[in-house]
């Protein structure tokens, strides 16, 4: 029996067991899409106990420790307070766009999940343009936000929503631009061939700076710190969701915690080689491809937990500053030097045949020039941006230096 | 699925796009608030994503959801919001209005008479024969004999667009 | 057609993936107390009174930001089936790529030159 997407593995069973084709057809749709949406939801739950737990150790406290277990039933008593809060609506807000944006945001994280592969015979769909899709449906999230400021009728709001809008899509452009390096080295948009292609050597060995542009640009997207001026609560007054409150304001929040959840996943099935494991034993236990994915997601997600509660957080001008003139031209270049790479190695020939393509030690050459190139494009910009540094501080004293001459009369 | 001899899935969801499309159409040109006006044109976009889905262009339809509700729909809607005064429109701006409309509609008429009714009915092929898949797009792209020089003008295009927006929008000191 | 039978897929996310997140919003509407009086739903300015409609002073920044946005976001999207193709193709592809990629990091240069890319 076939296997790769649930349509192929519930329809036949249901049309053995007397049902219409069609309807069966159908039918595996619907549960195919209720397990794939309702299941970071779930996982979401899990993230709210782990992030407070980790954050309150490392801030030498305890965290949620009294309900439950060590605090392990906390999320639920969350969902259960916000469940019987009462739901206040601003005089003068739009009702109906005031109601979709959390809704818009929450699907928006959910509509990713249906491309990813999550061992080498389970994936929602194995869409064609997988790559560009995930880009496409984060640009909801962006639209969520408008929607909520927008809404809200709050000059606070609106303010703190336009920062938020400028900050999302100027991060869109290097998280776009890095994404291109794993298609171009799979030579397909879809993930799970992205995946299958790293069956030889992790794209996180072949290109580390798209890598670590990935990471950073994916951090930016979903306002995880230090680029978390969406919940600077102590600066703009909780900024574009004010004035939601009670289960909305759980679904803005529980949003952000499953992007960041995605993200890692995402890190994982690009860089990471996503459900491929140690001398193929996924292919025997395809379970096995669900756990591999989920312990390279949480590898990167702890990693963003420890950034989130080490670095302090930049200021807006920083921020698009960072992007601007630091981001964009490092991806540009990043585009173009493995590009160039690329076919140095395929001229040189010391590409991995088609053949050979799955193979661990046939993909060593390629992947070290590769990585060399990286390492070097990588030393320059630290390079050219320590000296720039040092011009800088070198000036700010001169300047400073002679002040105090004349003064102190 | 099969309701009758012409109910395919197809022309199901080619329905559904069509009311998404021109409801969306719809409610753009007669809704009195500017804000909801841009929220029912990225409903239309999203129709028209549908159609390219249909059409089989997958890649297509990413992109018209990313650049145009993505990027171009996020610039309308900071236009609207940013203009003082546009939630409530309440005076109609243009006296000559029927003239305008009568103009409009024969300029359709004329657009459904010369260009649809003559091609209705030919339907199936796909229009071009080189380019099916999108792969085969990236190599149309760059190849010598296609459409690399178009490819290179297109980036012209952008960056004499973006210059042209830089020197129109920045405050001149 | 293969085709619809994916896109049926992501068309079956898109109707029912706003539904579950609706659950809990309307379980609330359900289960929540409704006392709205006139105080508790004024706009929230830090305790003070609005005075005035909402509209923000028109910043050009924003839009620039979202000019440069969209060159950048096409210019990513005819990078994306040239990035496919690349690894069947030959040199001749790369320096195409490279002329693209070239001139649009030029525009890049210019707003940086003309302090356009400052957050003032």
């Amino acid at each position: 029996m076939q296997c790769d997407n649930i349509i192929n593995t519930l329809a036949p069973c249901l049309v053995q067991s007397g049902w219409n084709g069609d309807l069966a057809n159908f039918a595996s749709i619907f549960l195919g899409v209720i397990i794939l949406a309702t299941f970071p939801l779930l996982v979401t739950i899990v993230l709210i106990w782990f992030e407070r737990k980790f954050a309150a150790r490392i801030q030498d406290r305890l965290g949620p420790n009294r309900v439950g277990p060590f605090g392990l039933l906390q999320p639920f008593a969350d969902v259960i307070k916000l469940l019987g809060k009462e739901d206040i609506t601003p005089a003068g807000a739009d009702k109906l766009i005031y109601n979709i944006a959390p809704v818009m945001m929450v699907m928006s994280v959910l509509l990713i999940w249906a491309v990813v592969p999550l061992s080498p015979i389970h994936v929602g769909m194995d869409l064609e343009i997988g790559a560009l899709y995930i880009i496409s449906v984060a640009s909801f999230g962006t639209l969520s936000v408008i929607f909520a400021s927008w809404s809200s009728n709050n000059k606070y709001a609106l303010l703190g929503a336009f920062r938020v809008v400028a900050q999302l899509i100027s991060y869109e452009v290097p998280l776009a631009l890095s994404l291109l390096i794993p298609v171009m080295l799979a030579g397909s948009m879809s993930l799970v061939d992205i995946t299958q292609a790293q069956a030889g050597m992790w794209f996180i060995f072949v290109a580390p700076l798209s890598a670590i542009l990935f990471f950073i640009s994916s951090q930016a997207e979903t306002g995880r710190a230090p680029f978390d001026l969406l919940e600077a609560e102590s600066e703009l007054v909780a900024g574009f969701n004010i004035e939601y409150s009670g289960m909305k304001f759980a679904l803005f929040f529980a949003g952000e915690f499953m992007h960041v959840f995605t993200n890692g996943v995402l890190m994982a099935v690009l860089f990471a080689g996503g459900y491929i494991g140690f001398g193929g034993l996924e292919n025997s236990i395809p379970l096995l491809g669900i756990v591999f994915l989920f312990l390279k997601a949480s590898v990167f997600y702890m990693l963003s937990l420890l950034i989130r509660n080490a670095i302090p957080r930049v200021r807006i001008d920083q921020l698009m500053n960072f992007n601007w003139k630091f981001l964009v031209p490092v991806s540009i270049v990043n585009v173009v030097m493995m590009a160039f790479l690329l076919k140095v190695v395929q001229a040189l020939g010391i590409a991995p045949t088609p053949e050979l393509a799955n193979d661990f030690v046939a993909n060593i050459p390629q992947t070290l020039v590769l990585f060399a190139g990286n390492v070097v494009l990588g030393l320059l910009v630290m390079n050219t941006v320590s000296s720039r540094i040092r011009k800088e501080r070198l000036q700010e004293s001169a300047n400073r230096a002679i002040v105090p001459m004349g003064a102190g009369d | 699925m099969n309701f009758g001899e012409g109910l395919t899935p197809e022309a199901f969801a080619f329905g559904l796009f069509t009311i998404l499309t021109l409801g969306g159409a719809l409610g753009v040109v007669t809704s009195l608030n500017l804000v909801r006006a841009a929220i029912w044109l990225m409903l239309t976009l999203f129709g028209i994503a549908g159609y390219f889905v249909l059409l089989s262009a997958p890649f297509l339809a990413s992109v018209q959801v990313l650049v145009y509700i993505g990027a171009i729909g996020i610039l309308f809607s900071f236009a609207v919001m940013l203009t003082r005064g546009m939630t409530n429109l309440k005076e109609r701006f243009n006296d000559q209005w029927w003239l305008a409309g009568l103009a409009a509609l024969t300029a359709f008429v004329l657009l459904m008479v010369g260009v649809i009714v003559p091609a209705f009915g030919n339907s199936g092929a796909p229009v071009s024969d080189q380019v099916t898949t999108t792969v085969d797009l990236g190599v149309a792209l760059v190849s010598g004999n296609q459409y690399v020089l178009p490819f290179e003008v297109a980036s012209l295009l952008l960056t004499a667009a973006m210059i042209g927006a830089i020197v129109i929008a920045r405050e001149d000191d | 057609m293969e085709i619809l039978n994916q896109w049926a897929f992501i068309g079956m996310f898109f109707l029912l993936a706003p539904i579950l997140p609706a659950v809990p919003i309307l379980l609330a509407a359900v289960i929540s107390p409704k006392k709205p009086n006139a105080i508790k739903q004024a706009t929230y300015e830090c305790g003070v009174e609005t005075v005035g409609d909402t509209w923000v002073q028109f910043k050009v920044q924003y839009y620039l930001y979202g000019l440069i946005f969209l060159i950048f976001d096409v210019e990513m999207v005819f990078l994306f089936p040239w990035a496919l193709a690349y690894k069947q193709l030959d040199f001749f592809a790369f320096l195409a790529g490279l002329l693209f990629i070239f001139l649009l990091s030029d525009a890049l240069v210019y707003a940086w030159r003309k302090k356009v890319l400052e957050w003032v």
